[in-house]
């Protein structure tokens, strides 16, 4: 039987070190509801998602208290509209229509974010795509809960560069549309290469087309936890430290398959997967750049940060996936800048640069995540940027993103606040060679060898 | 059998356990076991309970357990046994 000891540390995880389940994504297809009349498209789309997810955030609330863990988001997530709208869309303002009804629905039900305002182009667009990603600053301007991604590229197909131009310029248009409050529109937007079918994770949740018609997919969390643990073999050498961070991650992880397979039998949805995650919030004591510092460094940043960030990473996989039946997502740790404080820190104290952060994010789950930089960057400098981390992805056989914020008005030294989740982030230098005739040579980086890998 | 693990944590007092004892007996809720320390001063105590003949449902019970802690200085919490069994247990 459970006893004291075991009782307490459970609840110590999830009172001082913020342990808790990040998210219940609840993933519903839309292919069903095409039609090519915009207004009939809005009310099928509408009412399919009210049906499934009526009961979604009560049902959530109903676990958290049952068990006693926080279960902070409850989230939507869709097949990618550039699909379902393309054969009503016939402008910008026919996708943006849609993005009003994804984002009233979610008000209705109560969830905090819908994601799958996405378009998959990772070889090429479609017409309807591209009428997506023109739309993309107008509907980020015009909802509150909206969340858009695009795919750019993958290991099987190359990257499509006139996609990753047209982002450059996207991204730099929603900051404008979106600038009196601080440019936030760029936080609900992320590009990817390698993008997974089944993230439970926003900005960058849609429900693939591969994926059954409803489906829950749990994100975990817990990056206090894993400090906390590893604080507690602080000297010892690299074998003891993984061991300790790899029971930590399975702890962890068993809560993540409990609340899924809980949320599946009382929605009547089947159980997807669980997102084996350190996803870190601007809490204190909620951050990953803490456990590298925990791991033996003065900030994230410092030499040794990339060994440190691939070890956690692995571990972190290691030991959640025996604790989950289903793994998928992103799984890994993820540094976002301004959800993270110590990541804050180590930008404050100079210790972490763009250039850095994307050493990083070869070795961990996702990319360059929540990063302010200059208002004034140029659009293919953005470009430039995304290209190299697709790159990244492509060659590395992972999943990579960009999501970057030019804060309009503001340049490096000083701060931007997002409020809630998203944090606040200082801004953050950009190197300023250009890179304009890369960028405007247009057309596919071809798919890398499968082979011969150095 | 339906079972849900109490959890009382506050500064020592007469009668904490009388009083969560009460409670659990007027509502038809069988203890399967307790276990308690005192550390520094401090009340730690974990009950594993059966709620299989209770009447309410869980929400009310633990409302009311929390109520009746705060009545007397204590937290006392209500969580389901899979969430320690799915993490303690293989």
């Amino acid at each position: 039987m459970i006893n004291l000891f075991e009782v307490v540390e459970t609840n110590e995880m999830i009172t001082k070190e913020n342990l808790d389940v990040r998210t219940i994504t609840l993933g519903i297809s839309l292919l069903d509801c095409i039609d090519s009349d915009i207004q009939k498209l809005n009310e099928k789309i509408y009412k399919k998602i009210y049906d499934a997810a009526k009961d979604l955030v009560q049902t959530g609330e109903e676990i958290s208290r049952e068990f006693g863990i926080p279960i902070v988001n409850k989230r939507i997530s869709v097949t990618p509209i550039a699909l379902v709208g393309g054969a009503a869309c016939r402008t910008i303002e026919d996708f943006a229509s849609i993005a009003k009804t994804l984002d009233r629905v979610a008000h209705e039900v109560g969830v905090n974010f819908i994601g799958g305002y996405s378009a998959l182009v990772s070889k090429g667009m479609t017409p309807a795509d591209e009428l997506l990603i023109r739309s993309i600053p107008l509907a980020l301007s015009s909802t509150e809960r909206v969340c858009s991604s695009v795919n750019l590229g993958s290991t099987k197909t190359g990257i499509n560069m006139d996609a990753v131009k047209l982002m450059g310029e996207i991204i730099k248009e929603t900051a404008e549309y979106t600038k009196e409050q601080d440019s936030l529109g760029c936080a609900k937007l992320v590009v990817f290469c390698n993008a997974p079918d089944d993230n439970p994770f926003m900005a960058g949740a849609f429900h693939g087309v591969t994926e059954a018609d409803k489906i829950i997919n749990v994100g975990v969390s817990g990056p206090g936890v894993v400090k906390t643990a590893i604080s507690k073999v602080r000297g010892e050498n690299f074998e003891v430290l993984c061991e300790t961070i790899k029971k930590t991650a399975f702890k962890v992880t068993r809560v993540g398959q409990l609340v899924a397979q809980e949320a599946s039998a009382r929605l009547g949805v089947p159980f997807g997967i669980v997102d084996l995650s350190l996803a870190p919030t601007p809490a204190i004591g909620d951050s990953v750049a803490d456990i590298l510092c925990e791991i033996g460094l003065e900030y994230a940043g410092a030499p040794g940060t990339t060994a440190a960030l691939a070890l956690l990473n692995d571990q972190v996989k290691k030991g959640g996936v025996m604790a989950s039946s289903y793994v998928g997502g992103l799984s890994g740790a993820f540094i976002p800048v301004s959800e993270d404080q110590g990541m804050i820190n180590a930008v404050e104290a100079g210790a972490l640069s763009i250039e850095k952060l994307e050493a990083m994010t070869c070795v961990c789950s996702v990319g360059l995540d929540m990063i302010a930089i200059p208002g004034d960057t140029k659009a293919t400098t953005i470009s430039g940027i995304i290209a190299d981390e697709m790159a990244i992805g492509m060659v590395n056989q992972k999943t990579t993103a960009v999501r970057i914020i030019p804060v309009i008005g503001k340049g490096v030294g000083e701060t931007v606040e997002f409020g809630g989740l998203l944090g606040y982030a200082p801004i953050m230098p950009v190197n300023q060679f250009s890179c304009d005739d890369f960028v405007n040579r247009g057309g596919r980086i071809p798919a890398p060898i499968h082979s011969f890998k150095n | 059998m339906n079972k849900t693990i109490i959890t009382v944590v506050g500064k020592d007092t007469v009668g904490i356990i009388a009083k969560v004892c009460t409670y659990l007996a007027e509502n038809k809720i069988n203890i399967l076991d307790i276990s308690q320390t005192i550390v520094q001063g401090y009340f730690n105590m974990m009950m594993i309970v059966d709620t299989n003949a209770m009447d309410k449902h869980f929400g009310q019970m633990a409302d009311e357990l929390k109520t009746l802690g705060e009545s007397i200085g204590v937290d006392i919490k209500c969580q389901k046994e899979e969430i320690f069994d799915k993490m303690h247990r293989i």
